[in-house]
């Protein structure tokens, strides 16, 4: 089956965001990007059903500025077989994103989307329940395990108890969690074979889909500060404190 | 305007974070719930009607709706949503799973883990790990939230007067099926409701030092015990224990790090704990620039000393 992997280009998780002084973003000027980290391991998923021959083919799509061509670059070095840039400067929303995506799925018919369950700039989780939901498709989201069985897949994910397995008809979507596997470096030499994968450059309204948001961003601001407090230099020291506050007789 | 609050429960239980979500849903106007699920959900209706300032309960008891799928869930949602112009749930994994698929089929863009709500269209919502706060105006006719339980006040689970009215569900799908859970059973209290918090991190070294070294420390102060992603990804702690931006939200009166670095990852999941006490071997940590206490020093000699002189 072939494997659809949207991948996003978002802040690198190691740089500490900085809100504008103008209170309308996020200052991402010279800040280092890179692939969400959620996808990496979507990505790296793909390549490990594809190595067990379950999968023939992975293809990436990202949504975004012209640059996020270096994520699908980056995706195509892991292993995966080629992209589709839906190119826009706009700010596109997950269910704008959910649904570029269904056309995508409409004409590649993949047996799985597999997504990250949270892009680390936006926070919304939502992007993969809401493809699943316009496919009309099974979701199993935050995955900790994905075992391809004949028509089915089953889906083990981390809930807030602890785990649940589920089964899935496919096609189907899944969302992938930390502990799904730990996504590979690409090596030098397909780094350079990356540069020759096809890559197709398309727009959002080659799909006919509005992207036009649904939300405005009133204001963005700094979180209240937590001034930090005072160290202690022993342990009786410390009980005297917590005390002294009250949380412990 | 009318909110549709879905009820996360569990064996019977209605969840805490069903009170939150509650909380949120009567800032916005009148709250009705809708509980989903299997025999069970009777009793479950029964005790979301008691909740202070509930309406009406929507009950759909069916056997496709036992462990809560999203693919039978969402469809019973909608079509109560002709009668309601905003849905709330909790921002827990069952919420996470459920919310946006309502959404995408209202053809509404859904704003996750609301922690403040300013109008019937405003939200206040954390992005980019907590690091920025953004308010958003939503132009959708109709509103679908998740809300994170640590910004809002429980409502009472008494006091309420709400009727319960049977619906049914749209049936089984037939796309996906529930094959078995490995829940912990645990006797400590719950992490994401607890007072008391005693965290550890990738410094416990192993699972069996993670059991010695925090376990009595928190069955001492009647904590929870939580662990950030390294300690996690080690094996030392079940997922369920992770805390941060991809983990549970905690807000405790006390939460206590041990040998956690820190990172803006975990520190989003409990900055807005009341009282931080960290134990790290290192000064420069950034834990101690959140942490109210700080003790610097080796926790396989400290940990032990704080549990016996408790
Ligand atoms: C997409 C993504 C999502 C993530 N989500 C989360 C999340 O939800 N939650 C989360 O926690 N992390 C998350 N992380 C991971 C995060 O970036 C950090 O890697 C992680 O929090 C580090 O865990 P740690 O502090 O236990 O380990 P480390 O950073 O290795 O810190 C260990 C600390 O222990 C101290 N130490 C060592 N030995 C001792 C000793 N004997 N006594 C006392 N102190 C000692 C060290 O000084 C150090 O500060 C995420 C990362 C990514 C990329
Ligand atoms: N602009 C985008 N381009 C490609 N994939 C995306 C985009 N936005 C979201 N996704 C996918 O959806 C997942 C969840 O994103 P979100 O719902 O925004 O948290 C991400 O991990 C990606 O797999």
């Amino acid at each position: 089956m072939k494997l659809l992997v949207p991948v996003k280009r978002v802040i690198d998780y190691n740089v500490k965001p900085r809100v504008k002084a103008d209170g309308t973003g996020v200052d991402l000027a010279n800040v280092k990007m890179s692939m969400n980290p959620f996808d990496e391991i979507a990505v790296e998923e793909a390549i490990r059903l594809k190595e067990k021959g379950v999968a023939t083919e992975i293809v990436v799509v990202s949504i975004g500025p012209a640059k996020a061509q270096e994520t699908l670059r980056t995706a195509l070095a892991m292993g995966a077989d080629r992209a589709i840039l839906v190119q826009t400067d706009d700010n596109v929303e997950p269910l704008a994103v959910a649904k570029i995506l269904t056309k995508i799925a409409a004409e590649e018919q993949p047996g799985m989307v597999i997504l990250g369950k949270q892009a680390i700039d936006d926070d919304s989780n939502q992007t993969g329940q809401m493809l699943a939901a316009l496919l009309g498709w099974a979701q199993g989201t935050f995955a900790s395990k994905v075992e391809v069985e004949g028509e089915a897949v089953s889906v083990t994910r981390e809930v807030d108890g602890g785990l649940e397995t589920v089964r899935l008809k496919l096609p189907a979507i899944v969302t992938t969690d930390l502990r799904l596997n730990e996504p590979r470096y690409a090596s030098l030499p397909n780094i350079m074979k990356a540069k020759s994968k096809p890559l197709a450059t398309k727009s959002p309204a080659d799909y006919g889909v509005d992207i036009a948001p649904r939300l405005t961003t009133l204001q963005v601001r700094e979180p209240s500060k937590r001034e930090a407090g005072v160290k202690v230099g022993s342990v009786d020291e410390l009980i005297d404190r917590l005390r002294t506050v009250g949380v412990i007789g | 305007m009318k909110t549709l609050v879905l009820v996360e429960h569990e064996n019977g239980d209605l969840k805490d974070a069903t009170l939150s979500a509650v909380t949120a849903a009567a800032s916005l106007g009148e709250v009705h719930l809708l509980v989903a699920g299997d025999a069970g959900a009777a009793a479950v209706a029964e005790a979301a009607a008691r909740i202070a300032g509930v309406g009406k309960v929507h009950l759909a008891e069916d056997a496709s709706l036992a462990h809560q799928l999203a693919e039978n869930v969402a469809p019973l949602a909608v079509s109560l949503m002709e009668g309601h112009d905003a849905f709330v749930a909790p921002a827990t994994t069952t919420g996470k799973n459920i919310a946006p698929r309502v959404a995408a089929l209202l053809d509404v863009m859904q704003i996750s883990d609301v922690i403040a709500i300013e109008g019937e269209d405003t939200f206040v919502r954390p992005i980019y790990a907590g690091n920025a706060i953004a308010t958003v105006k939503s132009s959708d006719a109709k509103k679908v939230l998740t809300v994170r339980a640590t910004a809002f006040d429980k409502a009472p689970r008494e006091g309420g007067s709400g009727t319960v009215e049977r619906v049914s569900g749209a049936g089984d799908q037939g796309l996906s099926s529930f094959v078995g859970a490995e829940i912990a059973a645990s006797e400590r209290p719950e992490l994401t409701s607890a007072k008391i918090i005693v965290s550890g991190g990738r410094a416990l070294g192993s699972a069996e030092q993670f059991h010695q070294y925090i376990d009595p420390l928190a069955d001492k102060l009647g904590a929870a015990v939580g662990a950030s992603r390294a300690a996690v990804d080690a094996g030392y702690a079940p997922n369920d224990y992770q805390v941060g931006q991809t983990g549970k939200i905690v807000a405790p009166e006390l939460y206590v790090a041990v040998g956690i670095s820190g990172a803006i990852q975990h520190l989003a999941g409990m900055k807005d704990s009341k009282l931080i006490v960290a134990i790290n071997k290192d000064e420069d940590a950034p834990i101690f620039q959140v942490a109210d206490i700080g003790l610097v020093g080796d926790l396989f000699k400290l940990v032990p000393e704080l549990t016996e002189k408790l």
